[in-house]
Protein backbone atom coordinates (compact mmCIF):
# COMPACT_ATOMS: atom_id res chain seq x y z
CA UNK A 1 0.00 0.00 0.00
CA UNK A 2 1.18 3.46 -0.75
CA UNK A 3 1.84 6.01 2.12
CA UNK A 4 -0.46 8.39 0.54
CA UNK A 5 -3.35 5.41 0.05
CA UNK A 6 -2.01 4.74 3.88
CA UNK A 7 -2.31 8.33 5.10
CA UNK A 8 -6.37 8.31 3.07
CA UNK A 9 -7.63 5.90 5.39
CA UNK A 10 -6.73 6.92 8.35
CA UNK A 11 -8.50 10.61 7.41
CA UNK A 12 -11.48 8.29 6.50
CA UNK A 13 -11.33 6.17 9.39
CA UNK A 14 -10.62 9.32 11.61
CA UNK A 15 -13.43 11.29 9.81
CA UNK A 16 -15.93 8.29 9.77
CA UNK A 17 -15.62 7.52 13.66
CA UNK A 18 -15.87 11.00 14.28
CA UNK A 19 -19.13 11.73 12.28
CA UNK A 20 -20.78 8.38 13.79
CA UNK A 21 -19.97 9.51 17.36
CA UNK A 22 -21.39 12.76 16.87
CA UNK A 23 -24.26 11.61 14.96
CA UNK A 24 -24.99 8.92 17.75
CA UNK A 25 -24.27 11.30 20.61
CA UNK A 26 -26.38 14.37 19.05
CA UNK A 27 -27.81 13.31 16.12
CA UNK A 28 -26.05 15.66 13.72
CA UNK A 29 -27.30 15.64 10.10
CA UNK A 30 -31.09 15.05 11.56
CA UNK A 31 -33.99 16.99 10.28
CA UNK A 32 -37.13 17.41 11.88
CA UNK A 33 -40.76 18.38 9.88
CA UNK A 34 -43.96 19.87 11.53
CA UNK A 35 -47.56 20.48 9.90
CA UNK A 36 -48.88 23.80 9.35
CA UNK A 37 -52.12 24.42 7.88
CA UNK A 38 -51.67 21.09 5.76
CA UNK A 39 -48.01 21.61 4.75
CA UNK A 40 -45.16 19.77 5.81
CA UNK A 41 -42.54 22.50 6.60
CA UNK A 42 -38.77 22.06 8.40
CA UNK A 43 -39.18 22.68 12.31
CA UNK A 44 -36.57 22.94 14.70
CA UNK A 45 -35.71 20.81 17.59
CA UNK A 46 -37.25 23.34 20.03
CA UNK A 47 -40.73 22.04 18.46
CA UNK A 48 -39.52 18.75 19.22
CA UNK A 49 -39.46 18.71 22.34
CA UNK A 50 -42.73 21.05 22.67
CA UNK A 51 -43.79 17.97 20.63
CA UNK A 52 -45.23 20.23 17.79
CA UNK A 53 -43.03 18.21 15.23
CA UNK A 54 -41.30 14.88 14.66
CA UNK A 55 -38.14 13.57 13.04
CA UNK A 56 -38.10 13.22 9.20
CA UNK A 57 -35.95 10.06 8.18
CA UNK A 58 -36.50 11.30 4.64
CA UNK A 59 -35.16 14.53 4.74
CA UNK A 60 -31.86 13.46 7.51
CA UNK A 61 -31.17 10.96 4.54
CA UNK A 62 -31.01 13.69 2.29
CA UNK A 63 -29.29 16.44 4.35
CA UNK A 64 -25.96 13.24 4.61
CA UNK A 65 -26.59 12.53 0.85
CA UNK A 66 -26.35 16.33 0.49
CA UNK A 67 -22.96 16.75 2.25
CA UNK A 68 -21.36 13.82 0.81
CA UNK A 69 -22.08 14.64 -2.99
CA UNK A 70 -21.03 18.27 -1.73
CA UNK A 71 -17.59 17.03 -0.23
CA UNK A 72 -17.16 14.42 -3.52
CA UNK A 73 -17.35 17.41 -5.03
CA UNK A 74 -14.94 19.27 -3.19
CA UNK A 75 -12.73 16.39 -3.98
CA UNK A 76 -11.78 17.03 -7.44
CA UNK A 77 -9.41 20.23 -5.61
CA UNK A 78 -7.04 17.26 -4.43
CA UNK A 79 -7.60 15.11 -7.41
CA UNK A 80 -9.83 13.72 -10.11
CA UNK A 81 -11.50 10.61 -8.72
CA UNK A 82 -14.19 8.22 -8.31
CA UNK A 83 -16.23 9.65 -5.47
CA UNK A 84 -16.25 13.48 -8.17
CA UNK A 85 -17.03 11.00 -11.36
CA UNK A 86 -20.07 9.54 -9.16
CA UNK A 87 -21.27 12.94 -7.88
CA UNK A 88 -21.08 14.91 -11.36
CA UNK A 89 -23.37 12.01 -13.16
CA UNK A 90 -25.98 11.97 -11.20
CA UNK A 91 -25.80 15.57 -11.29
CA UNK A 92 -26.22 15.82 -15.37
CA UNK A 93 -28.85 12.30 -14.68
CA UNK A 94 -30.75 14.69 -12.24
CA UNK A 95 -30.44 17.85 -13.81
CA UNK A 96 -32.06 16.38 -17.62
CA UNK A 97 -34.57 14.28 -15.87
CA UNK A 98 -35.64 17.39 -13.90
CA UNK A 99 -35.86 19.48 -17.20
CA UNK A 100 -38.00 17.15 -18.82
CA UNK A 101 -40.65 16.72 -16.36
CA UNK A 102 -40.81 20.50 -16.31
CA UNK A 103 -40.97 21.06 -20.07
CA UNK A 104 -43.47 18.56 -19.84
CA UNK A 105 -45.97 19.28 -17.14
CA UNK A 106 -45.62 23.63 -17.44
CA UNK A 107 -45.03 23.91 -21.26
CA UNK A 108 -46.52 21.03 -23.30
CA UNK A 109 -49.18 19.78 -21.15
CA UNK A 110 -50.96 23.43 -20.24
CA UNK A 111 -49.95 24.95 -23.57
CA UNK A 112 -49.94 22.20 -26.43
CA UNK A 113 -51.74 19.04 -25.57
CA UNK A 114 -54.42 21.23 -23.93
CA UNK A 115 -55.44 23.51 -26.67
CA UNK A 116 -55.67 20.34 -28.63
CA UNK A 117 -57.32 17.70 -26.57
CA UNK A 118 -58.94 20.54 -23.40
CA UNK A 119 -61.33 17.84 -22.78
CA UNK A 120 -59.01 15.37 -22.21
CA UNK A 121 -56.55 17.07 -20.76
CA UNK A 122 -59.14 18.49 -18.02
CA UNK A 123 -60.23 15.55 -17.04
CA UNK A 124 -56.87 13.67 -16.88
CA UNK A 125 -54.56 16.08 -15.77
CA UNK A 126 -55.89 20.04 -14.92
CA UNK A 127 -58.97 19.88 -13.70
CA UNK A 128 -58.71 23.58 -12.93
CA UNK A 129 -58.56 24.52 -17.35
CA UNK A 130 -61.34 25.12 -19.41
CA UNK A 131 -63.03 21.76 -21.90
CA UNK A 132 -63.76 23.87 -24.64
CA UNK A 133 -61.97 24.36 -27.64
CA UNK A 134 -60.81 27.97 -28.54
CA UNK A 135 -61.53 29.50 -32.25
CA UNK A 136 -58.11 28.93 -33.77
CA UNK A 137 -57.30 26.31 -31.61
CA UNK A 138 -56.05 24.18 -35.15
CA UNK A 139 -53.09 26.90 -35.54
CA UNK A 140 -51.51 24.31 -32.50
CA UNK A 141 -51.09 21.62 -34.85
CA UNK A 142 -48.61 23.35 -36.56
CA UNK A 143 -46.09 23.67 -33.64
CA UNK A 144 -47.15 19.92 -33.14
CA UNK A 145 -45.81 19.13 -36.31
CA UNK A 146 -42.86 20.75 -35.72
CA UNK A 147 -42.07 19.21 -32.58
CA UNK A 148 -42.81 16.06 -34.00
CA UNK A 149 -40.53 16.75 -37.04
CA UNK A 150 -37.24 17.64 -34.40
CA UNK A 151 -37.36 14.15 -32.71
CA UNK A 152 -37.02 12.73 -35.92
CA UNK A 153 -33.24 13.30 -35.47
CA UNK A 154 -32.91 10.47 -32.93
CA UNK A 155 -33.78 7.98 -36.44
CA UNK A 156 -30.87 7.40 -38.57
CA UNK A 157 -32.68 8.27 -41.80
CA UNK A 158 -35.24 10.72 -40.54
CA UNK A 159 -32.78 13.20 -39.97
CA UNK A 160 -33.35 15.63 -42.47
CA UNK A 161 -36.95 16.45 -40.96
CA UNK A 162 -36.02 17.92 -38.49
CA UNK A 163 -33.86 20.52 -40.44
CA UNK A 164 -36.93 22.50 -41.11
CA UNK A 165 -37.98 22.80 -37.67
CA UNK A 166 -34.74 24.14 -36.52
CA UNK A 167 -34.59 26.38 -39.86
CA UNK A 168 -37.58 28.03 -38.07
CA UNK A 169 -36.53 28.09 -34.49
CA UNK A 170 -32.85 29.74 -35.82
CA UNK A 171 -34.99 32.37 -37.88
CA UNK A 172 -37.26 33.37 -35.55
CA UNK A 173 -34.70 33.71 -32.40
CA UNK A 174 -32.12 35.53 -35.22
CA UNK A 175 -34.77 37.98 -35.85
CA UNK A 176 -35.85 38.57 -31.97
CA UNK A 177 -31.92 38.50 -31.04
CA UNK A 178 -31.70 41.29 -33.89
CA UNK A 179 -34.44 43.33 -32.90
CA UNK A 180 -33.67 42.79 -28.88
CA UNK A 181 -29.75 44.38 -29.19
CA UNK A 182 -30.83 46.86 -32.03
CA UNK A 183 -33.38 48.76 -29.92
CA UNK A 184 -31.70 47.88 -26.06
CA UNK A 185 -28.05 47.60 -26.75
CA UNK A 186 -27.12 49.60 -30.08
CA UNK A 187 -29.56 53.04 -30.00
CA UNK A 188 -30.14 52.33 -26.18
CA UNK A 189 -26.60 52.93 -25.62
CA UNK A 190 -25.97 56.03 -28.12
CA UNK A 191 -28.65 57.86 -26.43
CA UNK A 192 -27.25 57.12 -23.04
CA UNK A 193 -24.04 58.25 -23.99
CA UNK A 194 -25.11 61.52 -25.24
CA UNK A 195 -23.92 63.02 -21.69
CA UNK A 196 -22.58 66.85 -20.99
CA UNK A 197 -19.01 66.90 -19.66
CA UNK A 198 -20.50 69.78 -18.34
CA UNK A 199 -23.01 68.81 -15.93
CA UNK A 200 -25.48 71.53 -14.18
CA UNK A 201 -28.04 70.79 -11.58
CA UNK A 202 -31.79 72.52 -12.03
CA UNK A 203 -30.70 75.16 -10.56
CA UNK A 204 -28.10 75.94 -13.23
CA UNK A 205 -25.11 75.42 -10.72
CA UNK A 206 -22.10 73.34 -11.84
CA UNK A 207 -22.03 69.84 -10.62
CA UNK A 208 -18.11 69.06 -10.40
CA UNK A 209 -18.69 64.93 -9.87
CA UNK A 210 -21.59 64.63 -12.26
CA UNK A 211 -19.34 66.33 -14.76
CA UNK A 212 -16.11 63.98 -13.77
CA UNK A 213 -18.22 60.98 -13.89
CA UNK A 214 -19.64 61.74 -17.43
CA UNK A 215 -16.39 63.22 -18.92
CA UNK A 216 -14.88 59.61 -18.12
CA UNK A 217 -17.68 57.94 -19.59
CA UNK A 218 -17.26 59.68 -22.72
CA UNK A 219 -14.01 59.38 -23.12
CA UNK A 220 -13.83 55.75 -21.70
CA UNK A 221 -16.09 54.86 -24.42
CA UNK A 222 -14.50 56.94 -27.08
CA UNK A 223 -10.76 55.44 -26.70
CA UNK A 224 -12.12 52.00 -26.63
CA UNK A 225 -13.73 52.55 -30.10
CA UNK A 226 -10.81 53.52 -31.30
CA UNK A 227 -8.87 50.45 -29.94
CA UNK A 228 -11.53 48.46 -32.11
CA UNK A 229 -11.03 51.01 -35.43
CA UNK A 230 -8.36 48.86 -37.67
CA UNK A 231 -9.09 50.49 -40.77
CA UNK A 232 -6.18 52.88 -39.55
CA UNK A 233 -3.37 51.39 -38.66
CA UNK A 234 -2.38 51.94 -34.53
CA UNK A 235 0.31 54.39 -34.76
CA UNK A 236 1.30 58.04 -33.54
CA UNK A 237 -1.90 59.69 -31.76
CA UNK A 238 -4.31 57.21 -32.61
CA UNK A 239 -1.66 54.48 -31.39
CA UNK A 240 -1.41 55.96 -28.05
CA UNK A 241 -5.26 56.56 -27.46
CA UNK A 242 -5.59 53.15 -28.58
CA UNK A 243 -3.44 52.04 -26.08
CA UNK A 244 -5.46 53.85 -23.80
CA UNK A 245 -8.31 51.88 -24.54
CA UNK A 246 -6.51 48.60 -23.79
CA UNK A 247 -6.11 50.15 -20.69
CA UNK A 248 -9.76 50.86 -20.34
CA UNK A 249 -10.99 47.60 -21.68
CA UNK A 250 -8.20 46.22 -18.62
CA UNK A 251 -9.61 47.83 -15.93
CA UNK A 252 -13.15 46.21 -17.23
CA UNK A 253 -11.71 43.09 -16.91
CA UNK A 254 -10.60 43.48 -13.79
CA UNK A 255 -13.55 45.02 -12.46
CA UNK A 256 -15.69 41.42 -13.81
CA UNK A 257 -12.96 39.04 -12.66
CA UNK A 258 -13.26 40.95 -8.93
CA UNK A 259 -16.95 40.11 -9.39
CA UNK A 260 -16.29 36.96 -10.57
CA UNK A 261 -14.08 36.25 -7.42
CA UNK A 262 -16.97 37.63 -4.97
CA UNK A 263 -19.65 35.46 -6.71
CA UNK A 264 -17.52 32.45 -6.31
CA UNK A 265 -16.59 33.21 -2.43
CA UNK A 266 -20.32 33.87 -2.07
CA UNK A 267 -20.90 29.70 -3.29
CA UNK A 268 -18.04 28.54 -1.04
CA UNK A 269 -19.60 30.40 1.77
CA UNK A 270 -23.38 28.89 1.63
CA UNK A 271 -22.12 25.24 1.04
CA UNK A 272 -19.63 25.44 3.90
CA UNK A 273 -22.89 27.27 5.94
CA UNK A 274 -24.78 24.26 5.01
CA UNK A 275 -22.36 21.73 6.33
CA UNK A 276 -21.63 23.89 9.92
CA UNK A 277 -24.61 24.06 10.41
CA UNK A 278 -27.25 21.70 8.65
CA UNK A 279 -24.86 19.06 8.83
CA UNK A 280 -22.26 18.80 11.58
CA UNK A 281 -24.12 21.21 14.02
CA UNK A 282 -21.21 23.37 14.67
CA UNK A 283 -22.93 26.84 14.19
CA UNK A 284 -26.55 27.56 14.60
CA UNK A 285 -27.24 30.80 12.82
CA UNK A 286 -31.22 30.30 12.29
CA UNK A 287 -31.40 29.54 16.16
CA UNK A 288 -33.00 26.02 15.13
CA UNK A 289 -31.58 23.79 17.99
CA UNK A 290 -31.89 26.41 21.09
CA UNK A 291 -32.79 24.28 23.91
CA UNK A 292 -30.19 21.57 22.95
CA UNK B 1 11.27 29.44 0.61
CA UNK B 2 11.65 31.17 -2.71
CA UNK B 3 12.10 28.37 -4.61
CA UNK B 4 9.36 26.72 -2.54
CA UNK B 5 6.83 29.76 -3.30
CA UNK B 6 8.09 28.95 -7.02
CA UNK B 7 6.63 25.72 -7.56
CA UNK B 8 3.63 25.79 -4.49
CA UNK B 9 1.60 23.42 -5.22
CA UNK B 10 -2.29 24.94 -5.97
CA UNK B 11 -3.58 22.72 -3.35
CA UNK B 12 -1.96 25.01 -0.96
CA UNK B 13 -3.98 28.15 -2.51
CA UNK B 14 -7.12 25.64 -1.98
CA UNK B 15 -6.66 25.14 1.42
CA UNK B 16 -5.80 28.97 2.59
CA UNK B 17 -9.11 30.13 0.94
CA UNK B 18 -11.19 27.29 2.43
CA UNK B 19 -9.59 28.58 6.04
CA UNK B 20 -10.21 31.94 4.64
CA UNK B 21 -13.88 31.28 4.38
CA UNK B 22 -14.58 28.61 6.45
CA UNK B 23 -12.72 30.31 9.86
CA UNK B 24 -15.35 33.46 9.64
CA UNK B 25 -18.28 31.58 9.41
CA UNK B 26 -17.29 28.98 12.34
CA UNK B 27 -16.03 32.08 14.65
CA UNK B 28 -19.12 34.47 13.16
CA UNK B 29 -17.56 36.91 12.98
CA UNK B 30 -19.32 40.32 11.61
CA UNK B 31 -18.86 43.16 9.55
CA UNK B 32 -20.33 46.36 8.93
CA UNK B 33 -22.80 47.01 5.81
CA UNK B 34 -22.56 50.22 4.02
CA UNK B 35 -25.30 51.07 1.99
CA UNK B 36 -24.66 52.81 -2.03
CA UNK B 37 -26.76 54.85 -4.42
CA UNK B 38 -27.84 51.50 -6.10
CA UNK B 39 -29.01 49.53 -3.69
CA UNK B 40 -31.08 53.02 -2.33
CA UNK B 41 -32.35 53.37 -6.09
CA UNK B 42 -33.82 49.71 -5.70
CA UNK B 43 -35.08 50.36 -2.12
CA UNK B 44 -37.25 53.55 -3.58
CA UNK B 45 -38.16 52.22 -6.81
CA UNK B 46 -40.23 49.43 -4.49
CA UNK B 47 -40.70 51.69 -1.64
CA UNK B 48 -42.66 54.60 -3.74
CA UNK B 49 -45.29 52.17 -5.20
CA UNK B 50 -48.64 52.58 -3.24
CA UNK B 51 -50.22 49.68 -1.35
CA UNK B 52 -52.21 47.59 -3.80
CA UNK B 53 -50.06 48.44 -6.77
CA UNK B 54 -48.76 45.44 -8.94
CA UNK B 55 -45.44 44.19 -9.08
CA UNK B 56 -43.84 41.14 -11.14
CA UNK B 57 -40.90 39.36 -9.62
CA UNK B 58 -39.38 36.98 -11.96
CA UNK B 59 -37.27 34.48 -10.49
CA UNK B 60 -34.17 33.66 -13.45
CA UNK B 61 -31.99 32.04 -10.89
CA UNK B 62 -31.35 28.33 -9.99
CA UNK B 63 -30.09 26.67 -7.08
CA UNK B 64 -26.18 27.23 -8.50
CA UNK B 65 -26.46 30.89 -7.48
CA UNK B 66 -29.30 30.60 -4.36
CA UNK B 67 -26.07 32.11 -2.13
CA UNK B 68 -25.59 35.40 -4.21
CA UNK B 69 -29.53 35.82 -5.17
CA UNK B 70 -31.62 33.64 -2.32
CA UNK B 71 -30.70 36.65 0.20
CA UNK B 72 -31.91 39.25 -2.16
CA UNK B 73 -35.09 37.64 -3.23
CA UNK B 74 -35.95 37.21 0.55
CA UNK B 75 -35.97 40.92 0.44
CA UNK B 76 -37.13 41.49 -2.82
CA UNK B 77 -40.32 38.96 -1.03
CA UNK B 78 -40.38 40.78 2.45
CA UNK B 79 -40.42 44.47 1.21
CA UNK B 80 -43.06 43.79 -0.87
CA UNK B 81 -44.89 42.05 1.56
CA UNK B 82 -44.74 45.18 3.87
CA UNK B 83 -45.77 47.42 1.44
CA UNK B 84 -48.73 45.75 0.63
CA UNK B 85 -47.66 45.17 -3.41
CA UNK B 86 -50.07 42.59 -5.36
CA UNK B 87 -47.25 40.23 -5.93
CA UNK B 88 -46.94 37.79 -9.41
CA UNK B 89 -44.15 35.56 -9.41
CA UNK B 90 -42.93 34.05 -12.19
CA UNK B 91 -39.41 31.81 -13.73
CA UNK B 92 -37.97 31.79 -16.91
CA UNK B 93 -35.25 29.13 -15.25
CA UNK B 94 -37.00 25.62 -14.82
CA UNK B 95 -35.80 25.05 -10.69
CA UNK B 96 -36.67 28.53 -10.42
CA UNK B 97 -40.46 28.24 -9.03
CA UNK B 98 -39.47 25.43 -6.48
CA UNK B 99 -37.31 28.78 -5.06
CA UNK B 100 -40.36 30.86 -5.31
CA UNK B 101 -42.51 28.44 -3.14
CA UNK B 102 -39.54 28.37 -0.77
CA UNK B 103 -39.80 32.28 -0.60
CA UNK B 104 -43.63 32.27 -0.49
CA UNK B 105 -43.14 29.64 2.60
CA UNK B 106 -40.58 31.69 4.30
CA UNK B 107 -41.94 34.92 4.22
CA UNK B 108 -45.10 34.89 3.53
CA UNK B 109 -46.52 32.08 5.22
CA UNK B 110 -44.54 32.60 8.13
CA UNK B 111 -44.46 36.56 8.74
CA UNK B 112 -47.24 37.59 6.49
CA UNK B 113 -50.21 34.61 6.67
CA UNK B 114 -53.24 37.26 6.33
CA UNK B 115 -51.85 37.07 2.56
CA UNK B 116 -54.18 35.14 0.70
CA UNK B 117 -53.02 32.96 -2.70
CA UNK B 118 -54.10 34.73 -5.58
CA UNK B 119 -55.81 37.63 -4.00
CA UNK B 120 -51.92 38.70 -2.75
CA UNK B 121 -49.94 37.04 -4.23
CA UNK B 122 -49.91 34.53 -7.34
CA UNK B 123 -46.99 31.76 -8.49
CA UNK B 124 -47.14 31.85 -12.37
CA UNK B 125 -44.19 29.35 -12.58
CA UNK B 126 -42.16 28.89 -15.23
CA UNK B 127 -42.10 28.38 -19.03
CA UNK B 128 -39.74 27.63 -21.38
CA UNK B 129 -38.53 29.67 -24.56
CA UNK B 130 -36.12 31.95 -22.78
CA UNK B 131 -36.18 35.97 -24.56
CA UNK B 132 -39.39 34.05 -26.47
CA UNK B 133 -41.19 34.23 -22.90
CA UNK B 134 -40.90 37.97 -22.02
CA UNK B 135 -41.98 38.88 -25.98
CA UNK B 136 -45.32 36.94 -25.63
CA UNK B 137 -46.08 38.18 -22.23
CA UNK B 138 -45.48 41.80 -22.88
CA UNK B 139 -48.83 41.74 -25.35
CA UNK B 140 -50.38 39.01 -24.27
CA UNK B 141 -50.07 36.89 -20.88
CA UNK B 142 -52.69 34.78 -21.48
CA UNK B 143 -52.02 32.88 -24.21
CA UNK B 144 -49.20 31.54 -22.83
CA UNK B 145 -50.01 31.46 -18.70
CA UNK B 146 -53.41 29.50 -19.03
CA UNK B 147 -52.97 28.26 -15.55
CA UNK B 148 -50.60 29.38 -12.32
CA UNK B 149 -47.71 26.66 -11.24
CA UNK B 150 -50.66 24.52 -9.06
CA UNK B 151 -52.63 24.14 -12.12
CA UNK B 152 -55.17 26.27 -11.51
CA UNK B 153 -56.74 28.27 -14.67
CA UNK B 154 -55.78 31.74 -14.36
CA UNK B 155 -59.26 32.84 -15.08
CA UNK B 156 -60.39 31.28 -11.38
CA UNK B 157 -57.12 33.81 -9.89
CA UNK B 158 -58.87 36.75 -8.96
CA UNK B 159 -56.08 39.23 -8.95
CA UNK B 160 -55.09 37.93 -12.43
CA UNK B 161 -58.45 38.84 -13.51
CA UNK B 162 -58.26 41.71 -16.35
CA UNK B 163 -54.69 41.08 -16.26
CA UNK B 164 -53.93 40.78 -20.22
CA UNK B 165 -50.28 41.49 -20.16
CA UNK B 166 -47.51 42.60 -17.91
CA UNK B 167 -47.09 46.17 -19.28
CA UNK B 168 -49.97 46.97 -16.62
CA UNK B 169 -47.23 45.80 -13.78
CA UNK B 170 -46.32 49.27 -11.79
CA UNK B 171 -42.94 47.34 -11.30
CA UNK B 172 -40.87 44.80 -12.93
CA UNK B 173 -37.85 42.95 -10.30
CA UNK B 174 -35.60 40.72 -12.40
CA UNK B 175 -33.45 38.32 -10.12
CA UNK B 176 -31.23 36.82 -12.53
CA UNK B 177 -28.21 34.69 -12.86
CA UNK B 178 -27.79 34.80 -16.74
CA UNK B 179 -29.38 34.25 -19.73
CA UNK B 180 -32.17 34.24 -19.69
CA UNK B 181 -32.74 37.20 -17.57
CA UNK B 182 -32.22 40.92 -16.69
CA UNK B 183 -30.26 41.40 -20.10
CA UNK B 184 -33.43 39.92 -21.19
CA UNK B 185 -36.02 42.04 -19.71
CA UNK B 186 -34.17 45.18 -20.24
CA UNK B 187 -34.40 44.01 -24.81
CA UNK B 188 -37.48 42.64 -24.78
CA UNK B 189 -39.71 44.71 -22.26
CA UNK B 190 -38.15 47.51 -21.27
CA UNK B 191 -36.56 48.98 -23.77
CA UNK B 192 -39.26 48.79 -26.28
CA UNK B 193 -42.11 50.07 -23.75
CA UNK B 194 -39.86 52.69 -21.68
CA UNK B 195 -43.02 54.84 -21.41
CA UNK B 196 -44.92 52.05 -19.88
CA UNK B 197 -42.68 49.91 -17.87
CA UNK B 198 -40.26 50.42 -15.17
CA UNK B 199 -37.38 47.70 -13.91
CA UNK B 200 -35.07 47.24 -10.95
CA UNK B 201 -32.86 43.63 -10.61
CA UNK B 202 -30.30 42.00 -8.77
CA UNK B 203 -28.13 39.90 -10.10
CA UNK B 204 -24.86 37.53 -9.67
CA UNK B 205 -21.43 39.28 -9.85
CA UNK B 206 -20.50 37.52 -12.81
CA UNK B 207 -23.12 39.22 -14.65
CA UNK B 208 -22.99 42.50 -13.14
CA UNK B 209 -20.44 44.05 -16.14
CA UNK B 210 -22.65 43.23 -18.75
CA UNK B 211 -25.43 45.05 -16.94
CA UNK B 212 -23.77 48.28 -15.85
CA UNK B 213 -24.28 50.01 -18.88
CA UNK B 214 -28.09 49.99 -19.08
CA UNK B 215 -28.00 52.21 -15.52
CA UNK B 216 -29.96 54.31 -14.91
CA UNK B 217 -32.27 54.90 -18.32
CA UNK B 218 -32.72 51.58 -18.78
CA UNK B 219 -32.40 50.11 -15.06
CA UNK B 220 -32.81 52.40 -12.14
CA UNK B 221 -31.78 50.05 -9.64
CA UNK B 222 -29.17 47.08 -9.45
CA UNK B 223 -28.10 45.55 -6.66
CA UNK B 224 -24.91 43.40 -7.73
CA UNK B 225 -24.20 40.05 -6.31
CA UNK B 226 -23.80 39.38 -2.39
CA UNK B 227 -22.67 43.15 -1.50
CA UNK B 228 -25.28 44.45 -2.95
CA UNK B 229 -27.81 41.77 -1.41
CA UNK B 230 -26.68 43.32 2.24
CA UNK B 231 -27.09 46.28 1.20
CA UNK B 232 -30.27 45.77 -0.10
CA UNK B 233 -30.88 43.78 3.21
CA UNK B 234 -30.05 46.28 5.59
CA UNK B 235 -32.28 48.54 4.19
CA UNK B 236 -34.95 46.61 4.26
CA UNK B 237 -34.21 45.60 7.74
CA UNK B 238 -33.39 49.36 8.97
CA UNK B 239 -36.91 50.17 7.67
CA UNK B 240 -39.09 47.18 8.79
CA UNK B 241 -37.53 44.61 11.30
CA UNK B 242 -36.59 46.56 14.03
CA UNK B 243 -33.34 46.28 16.04
CA UNK B 244 -32.94 42.91 15.98
CA UNK B 245 -33.91 41.20 12.50
CA UNK B 246 -34.67 37.66 11.89
CA UNK B 247 -31.67 35.32 11.04
CA UNK B 248 -33.63 34.46 7.91
CA UNK B 249 -33.46 38.11 6.83
CA UNK B 250 -29.38 38.26 7.48
CA UNK B 251 -28.36 35.77 5.34
CA UNK B 252 -26.13 37.97 2.86
CA UNK B 253 -25.27 40.19 6.04
CA UNK B 254 -23.64 36.94 7.73
CA UNK B 255 -22.10 36.16 4.20
CA UNK B 256 -19.71 39.21 4.14
CA UNK B 257 -16.98 38.90 6.87
CA UNK B 258 -16.00 35.31 4.32
CA UNK B 259 -16.09 37.77 1.48
CA UNK B 260 -13.65 40.21 3.27
CA UNK B 261 -11.39 37.79 4.65
CA UNK B 262 -11.07 35.88 1.26
CA UNK B 263 -10.89 39.31 -0.75
CA UNK B 264 -7.77 40.32 1.48
CA UNK B 265 -6.15 36.50 0.99
CA UNK B 266 -6.95 36.98 -2.67
CA UNK B 267 -5.11 40.72 -3.18
CA UNK B 268 -2.50 39.44 -0.69
CA UNK B 269 -2.13 36.43 -3.47
CA UNK B 270 -2.21 38.22 -6.30
CA UNK B 271 0.50 40.68 -5.19
CA UNK B 272 2.63 38.01 -3.37
CA UNK B 273 2.06 36.32 -7.10
CA UNK B 274 3.34 39.81 -8.93
CA UNK B 275 6.28 39.92 -7.11
CA UNK B 276 7.53 36.35 -7.04
CA UNK B 277 7.05 37.42 -11.10
CA UNK B 278 8.97 40.31 -11.01
CA UNK B 279 12.11 38.76 -8.86
CA UNK B 280 12.13 35.61 -11.57
CA UNK B 281 12.17 38.24 -14.62
CA UNK B 282 15.08 39.65 -12.50
CA UNK B 283 16.69 36.77 -11.83
CA UNK B 284 16.24 35.49 -15.34
CA UNK B 285 18.18 39.08 -16.71
CA UNK B 286 20.82 38.54 -14.63
CA UNK B 287 21.65 35.59 -15.93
Amino acid sequence: MKTETRVWLVVFILAGSYLAWRAASVGIGSQYVQEIDGRTTTASVADTVAGTAEFSFSRTIGTWVAALLTLSVFSFLYRDNPFYKMAESIFIGVSAAYWMIVAFWDVLVPNLFHKIWPAWIQAWAMPGLSPERAQWWWLNLIPLALGIMLLSRLSPRGGWLAVWPLAFIIGTFAGLRLVGYFEADFLGQIRSSILSVVALDPSKSFKLQQSIENFLLLAGTLVCLVYFFFSVEHKGAVGRVARTGIWVLMITFGAGFGYTVMGRIALLAIRLEFLFDDWLWLIDPYRKRIGM
Amino acid sequence: MYAWLQHLDRRWIFLSMFLAVALPILSQLHVPVTTTDLSQAVFDQIENLKPGDKILISFDYDPGSEAELGPMATSFVHQCCEKKLKIYFMALWPVAPALIEENIRKVILADFPDMVYGQDYVNLGFKSGNEGVIKVVITDLRSLYSTDSRGTSIDQIPMCRGVTNIQGMNLLISVSAGYPGTKEWIQYAVTPYSDKLKMVSGCTGVQAPQLFPYIPNQLPGLLVAIKGAAEYEKLVNDKYSGPSPEPKYLEADRRMAPQLVAHLLMIGLIIGGNVLYFLQRREGRSR
